[in-house]
C-alpha cells in the first residue's frame, strides 16, 4: 500500500492527474513501518534462538536428543560437502515438476476454456488428484515407475499442478465481460481473443497459482524423497535426513530441515519479486477520478 | 411505429434537416433471454444517417439491450434489423460501428496507445502504419502526450476519453453509447458532452446514446426516442429542434426547458 502512495507522479500525467501527487509526503511512516516490519521479526528469533541455546547449555541436554542452534549451524558448515550437492538434487526435481506443471496447468486451462465439455469431463479429476495426500499415492508411484527420478518428479508435479491450473481457468475467465463483447465486436479470432486478451487478464491469477505451486513442488519432492527412502538412489534432502536419522545425526537433521525451510522461502520470494516486476505497472485497483 | 411525433423549438431555423438517409431500422424487434425474460417487443425504430438519437428511459426497459442488438452483439429474437446497403455489421465492414460501454473497459495492462490500437491490431494493422491514427483520435479527444500512460493513473473521464478515442479509431460510420458518462461527475459529464458534440458536428457520424437522464438527452440529441419497460419498446419520440452548436447558455435556455418538460412528461406517461 505504501508503495501505492508513495509512487511518483509519471511526468507526463500533467494537469489533470495533479492530486495523485498529494500522496508523497507520506513517506517516512511507511519506512519506519518496514524496518519494524524487519527487526521485530528478527529478535524474536534471536530471543527463540538464545534461549534455546541456553536451555541446552544449562540441562546440558546431548547434542544426539536435542542440540542447540550453534552445533546445528556448525554442521551446517561442517556437512555442506554433503548437504550441498543434495539441496541441487532436491531443487533440480522441484523445478523441472514446477516447470512440467506450469506448461501442463496452463495449457490445460487453455484447453478448459475453448471447451466446455472438456472442463466438465477433465475437472473432477484434477481435483481428485489434489485432494489425496501426496503421501499416499507417492508409494504406488514408486512401485509402478522403475525409474526413481521420474517418480519423484510425477509425485511432485502432482501437488504443484492444481493450484497452477485451478488459478489459471479462473483467470482466463474472469476477462471483463465488455471486453469480451468489443473482440467480438471488431471480429477478433479466438486465437486473438486469448492472446491479446484472457491470457493476460489470467496473468495475476497464474502469478498467485505459481506462488503458491512453487512452495508446494518442494514439498511434493521431500515427501516423495522419503517415500522412496533409503532404497531409492535418491541422496536428495530427504534423503540426507533419513541417513542422518539413522545414524543419530541429529545437528545434521537440522541442518537440512534448516536447508529446506530457506530454500522454500527462498523460492517463495522468488516468485513475490516476480509478480510484483510483471504487474506492479497496471494490476492495482485504486480508481482516481477527476475532480 | 413510434405512438407520438412532437416537433419541439420551432424557432430554430439552424437545425439540422430531418435526416436524409436511412442508416438503420429496428422492425419489431424482439428479445427474449434464455431465462424468459421479454427485454424487447415490438421495437420499432428508424436511425438516420449523420443523425444524434438518444434512446431514454427508465433502468431495465431493454435500451442497452437494443443498442447491443444493433452492434451485433446477441441475436434478435424477432423482427429484424435492417441495415442500408454497405453499412453495419457485414464482417468486412465491422469497423463501420464504434461502440462505448457505460464503463471504460480499457485493458489494465495495456498503455493509453495500446488501448486505442486495439481494434486496429485485431484488423492486424501493424503498429507503424497505426501511429498516424492512434494520435489523431488522441488528439481528437484531447489526449496528446498521455500514449504511455496506464489506465489506472487516469481518472474517470480521462479514461472514458480514452474509450471514445478506441471507438473512433475505426472511423466509424455510427457510435452506439451505452449510458457512457452515467458513473461521471457532473462537471467531467458535461465537459464530455460539449466535446463530444463538438466530434460529432466535425466528423458527421450516427451517434446512438443510452442514457437515463432526460436533461443529457435534450441537450446532446436531434431526437430522442423514449422507451418503456416490460416489455422494453419505444413509446415515443421527441424532436429536439435546438441548432448547434450548442453550448452552456442552451442549457438556462426556455427551449431547452420546454423540451425537458415534454420528455419528462413522455416519461411519466411510459411508466405509468
Amino acid at each position: 500500500m505504501s508503495r501505492t502512495l508513495s509512487k511518483p507522479l509519471p511526468e507526463r500525467a500533467a494537469p489533470e492527474a495533479a492530486p495523485l501527487a498529494e500522496g508523497r509526503p507520506a513517506l517516512s511512516a511507511p519506512r519506519a513501518e518496514r524496518i519494524a516490519r524487519v527487526l521485530a521479526p528478527l529478535a524474536i528469533g534471536l530471543l527463540a534462538l538464545a534461549l534455546w541455546e541456553a536451555v541446552v547449555r544449562v540441562n546440558h541436554i546431548p547434542h544426539y536428543i536435542l542440540p542447540g542452534p550453534l552445533l546445528v549451524l556448525k554442521s551446517l558448515i561442517a556437512d555442506w560437502g554433503t548437504l550441498w550437492p543434495s539441496l541441487l538434487i532436491t531443487l533440480q526435481i522441484t523445478f523441472m515438476a514446477l516447470a512440467v506443471a506450469t506448461i501442463g496447468g496452463v495449457g490445460l486451462a487453455i484447453l478448459f476454456t475453448t471447451s466446455r465439455w472438456i472442463e466438465l469431463s477433465f475437472f473432477p479429476f484434477a481435483v481428485i488428484l489434489q485432494v489425496t495426500p501426496i503421501i499416499a499415492i507417492a508409494p504406488l508411484i514408486l512401485i509402478y515407475v522403475d525409474n526413481t527420478y521420474i517418480a519423484l518428479l510425477i509425485c511432485a508435479w502432482i501437488v504443484a499442478f492444481f493450484p497452477i491450473l485451478a488459478n489459471t481457468t479462473l483467470g482466463l475467465n474472469s476477462a471483463d465481460h465488455n471486453l469480451i463483447d468489443l473482440f467480438q465486436l471488431y471480429g477478433a479470432s479466438r486465437w486473438q481473443t486469448l492472446l491479446h486478451l484472457r491470457l493476460p487478464a489470467a496473468m495475476p491469477y497464474f502469478l498467485g497459482g505459481l506462488k503458491i505451486a512453487g512452495g508446494l513442488s518442494l514439498i511434493g519432492a521431500i515427501v516423495a524423497e522419503f517415500a522412496a527412502g533409503t532404497a531409492g538412489t535418491g541422496s536428495g534432502l530427504a534423503y540426507r535426513i533419513l541417513e542422518a536419522g539413522y545414524r543419530l545425526n541429529i545437528p545434521r537433521m537440522f541442518a537440512a530441515v534448516l536447508l529446506i525451510s530457506l530454500t522454500g522461502v527462498l523460492i517463495f520470494m522468488a516468485f513475490t519479486l516476480l509478480a510484483h516486476l510483471i504487474l506492479r505497472r497496471w494490476h492495482e485497483s485504486a480508481v482516481r477520478r477527476e475532480r | 411505429m413510434a405512438e407520438s411525433s412532437i416537433v419541439v423549438g420551432e424557432d430554430a431555423g439552424r437545425a439540422p434537416a430531418r435526416p436524409r438517409r436511412e442508416l438503420v431500422r429496428l422492425e419489431r424487434v424482439g428479445k427474449t433471454f434464455a431465462n424468459g425474460v421479454v427485454a424487447l417487443r415490438g421495437l420499432d425504430l428508424a436511425i438516420g444517417e449523420h443523425e444524434f438519437l438518444s434512446l431514454l428511459g427508465p433502468s431495465g426497459c431493454g435500451k442497452s439491450t437494443a443498442l447491443r442488438l444493433i452492434a451485433g452483439l446477441g441475436q434478435v429474437s424477432a423482427g429484424r434489423i435492417v441495415w442500408a446497403p454497405g453499412a453495419g455489421r457485414h464482417r468486412e465492414a465491422r469497423r463501420d460501428i464504434g461502440f462505448v460501454f457505460q464503463e471504460p473497459t480499457l485493458m489494465p495492462w495495456a498503455t493509453v496507445w495500446g488501448n486505442v490500437y486495439l481494434p486496429l491490431r485485431l484488423e492486424r494493422v501493424a503498429r507503424r502504419e497505426a501511429r498516424p491514427k492512434v494520435e489523431a483520435a488522441l488528439a481528437m479527444v484531447g489526449l496528446t502526450g498521455f500514449e504511455g500512460a496506464y489506465p489506472r493513473e487516469l481518472s474517470g473521464g480521462m479514461k472514458m476519453r480514452v474509450s471514445i478515442a478506441r471507438a473512433l479509431i475505426t472511423e466509424p460510420r455510427i457510435l452506439l453509447m451505452d449510458e457512457p458518462f452515467a458513473a461521471l461527475d457532473e462537471i467531467t459529464r458535461f465537459r464530455l458532452n460539449d466535446d463530444l458534440l463538438r466530434l460529432w458536428q466535425a466528423e458527421s457520424w450516427t451517434v446512438v446514446f443510452v442514457t437515463h437522464s432526460v436533461y443529457e438527452s435534450v441537450y446532446l440529441s436531434n431526437r430522442i426516442a423514449v422507451m418503456a419497460p416490460r416489455p422494453g419498446r419505444v413509446v415515443g419520440e421527441i424532436e429536439v429542434g435546438a441548432p448547434y452548436p450548442r453550448s452552456e447558455a442552451f442549457r438556462t435556455s426556455q427551449p431547452y426547458n420546454d423540451t425537458c418538460r415534454r420528455v419528462s412528461a413522455k416519461l411519466h406517461e411510459a411508466m405509468a
